[in-house]
Order: structure tokens, then C-alpha cells, then sequence
């Protein structure tokens, strides 16, 4: 019964914890209750690959050259199209 | 914050209208801005559309812009904006629908507990795999997947989520997490059925 009210507290908290900001009790007396309870080290494992697996693949996809071209003549921003390749670097991560 | 906004940009310039400083804003913010119309509508002529839009729409305020927030959220606000409107269009019951808020007041479900973390990156990462990310982020309501973009794919900041969107930050803290646990579960259910193979 005490390890159920835990996992339900655990569960509220759970985003500021992935996202490391969490006070310290509280991060502490998760720590402590993750030790003891295998599901929500899974969880919180299984939940940290979540959020890096979509950012990561996501962070891949750049904007299509044909797409980017499109944009800058609806912009009325044609002459800037070759020099924006200069740019390129900065704006592909 | 998102990584497409290490430049800086002078205001006065694009207030003024400069070319060649719209240019400079538009290629530093355009891969952002395609992926979060991408991710949020799953058609890339839609996100396109969204994506001229946006930056149409932002040239024509920009000389009224204050800066009250950056440059990127305020982008990101009006790209929002537009990709819902499109999602309205295709589907104008969606905002009379009772379901949707009902969502944030449901039961925080967790019924998966395999752990899937040990999958080789290559299975992880695979392209049936990205196909099953994109599938997933789908089944989010939109007000759950436009918090889950901004804020774990794009890296905003709460705040930066909740002045990009006109929410509180807890409403953003709380669609953020049902959002991420939805996703787990979804992701838990694909990555399992591989963890099951790789046993046999």
C-alpha cells in the first residue's frame, strides 16, 4: 500500500525530475523510492529515451533546399537564396 | 532554448524592413519552424504552407514587434497558431469536442514496464522505427502535441512553451507530462515487440 502511494507521487513529479528540476528533498526521497522499485526506474528510464529519441531524430530533418527556395520567392526574398547557403552551417544541427 | 537562435539580429533593422536582415532572420528560423508544421500536421504541403505563412505573417508585424519576448518564441507563437488553424480547418468539430479537455483531467496511466533502453541504437533509431515516432506523436491530442514539440523537440524552456502558446506554465507542465507518459507507453508497446524478437 506505502509503495503504491509513493509510485503515484513519484508519477506527478516525474517531468520536473527528468528535467532536473526537482528540489533536492524531493529528488532525494525519489532516489530513494526508484532504489527500492524496479517499474519506476523503468519508467523513468524508458521516459528519459522518449524525449532524447524525438529530439534526436527530429533534429535531423532540415528544411528541403526546394522548400527553402519556395519560401524566400513568396517572401519576395529571391536574391538572398544563394547567399543564405553561406549560412547553412548555422542553421542545420 | 532551440539551437536555430545563436545569431542575433537588430531590431531596429528589421523594423525598418532590411532585406537582407529578414533574409538572415528567415534562414535561422526556417528549419524550426518547417519541423514544428512537420510534427505537428504530418503533411509536408501543409507544412509548407504554414511555413511561408508564419514568416509572411511575421514580416508584416515585425515593425510593431516590442520584444516583450524573444524573436524565436514570438516566431514560434505565430507558427503555432497557424499550424492549429490548419488542423481546424481540416476538422472544425475539433474545437466543440468535449474530448479534448477531458484529456487533462484523465488518469496519469502507466501499464508498461518493459525496459526497452538496452535496444541497440540501430534498432532505436531505425527508419521503420522514426516512421512508428511520427505515427505516435499523431495519436497526442494537438494541445498535448503542440506542447510536446515546442518544449522536447525544439528544447523551449517552460516559459518559453507557456509565451509561445498563452498558457500558464502549469497547464504547459501538465500537458507536457501527460504527453511524454502517452508517448512512453506508445513507444514502450513498439519497442517491447522488437525487445521480444531480439530474445527469440
Amino acid at each position: 500500500m506505502k509503495k503504491e502511494v509513493n509510485c503515484g507521487e513519484f508519477l506527478e513529479s516525474l517531468s520536473d525530475y527528468v528535467d532536473g528540476i526537482l528540489g533536492d528533498a524531493l529528488c532525494k526521497e525519489i532516489e530513494n523510492h526508484m532504489a527500492d522499485c524496479e517499474d519506476c526506474r523503468i519508467v523513468v528510464d524508458t521516459l528519459k529515451k522518449t524525449i532524447y529519441l524525438y529530439h534526436e531524430t527530429a533534429s535531423k530533418t532540415t528544411i528541403p533546399l526546394g522548400v527553402r527556395e519556395r519560401l524566400f520567392r513568396s517572401l519576395d526574398l529571391d536574391d538572398f537564396i544563394q547567399k543564405g547557403n553561406l549560412l547553412e552551417n548555422d542553421v542545420t544541427f | 532554448m532551440s539551437e536555430g537562435n545563436q545569431q542575433e539580429f537588430s531590431l531596429p533593422l528589421l523594423r525598418v524592413g532590411d532585406r537582407a536582415e529578414i533574409a538572415r532572420l528567415v534562414d535561422a528560423y526556417s528549419t524550426n519552424i518547417y519541423r514544428l508544421a512537420l510534427k505537428m500536421l504530418a503533411n509536408p504541403q501543409d507544412a509548407e504552407d504554414v511555413l511561408q505563412n508564419t514568416f509572411l505573417k511575421a514580416i508584416q508585424a515585425l515593425p510593431k514587434f516590442e520584444g516583450r519576448s524573444s524573436l524565436s518564441t514570438w516566431l514560434y507563437r505565430i507558427a503555432a497558431n497557424e499550424a492549429l488553424m490548419t488542423l481546424r480547418r481540416r476538422k472544425p468539430e475539433i474545437e466543440f469536442s468535449p474530448t479534448i479537455d477531458a484529456i487533462e483531467s484523465e488518469e496519469l496511466a502507466l501499464n508498461e514496464f518493459t525496459n526497452w533502453c538496452c535496444l541497440p541504437e540501430g534498432d532505436l533509431i531505425s527508419s521503420e522505427a522514426q516512421s512508428y515516432l511520427d505515427q505516435a506523436i499523431q495519436e497526442l491530442s494537438e494541445k498535448l502535441r503542440v506542447v510536446f514539440i515546442l518544449r522536447d523537440i525544439e528544447k523551449l524552456s517552460i516559459r518559453e512553451t507557456s509565451e509561445a502558446l498563452g498558457l500558464t506554465e502549469t497547464t504547459v507542465k501538465t500537458r507536457l507530462l501527460r504527453a511524454r507518459l502517452k508517448l512512453r507507453e506508445l513507444l514502450s508497446v513498439y519497442y517491447g515487440e522488437r525487445l521480444g524478437t531480439e530474445k527469440i
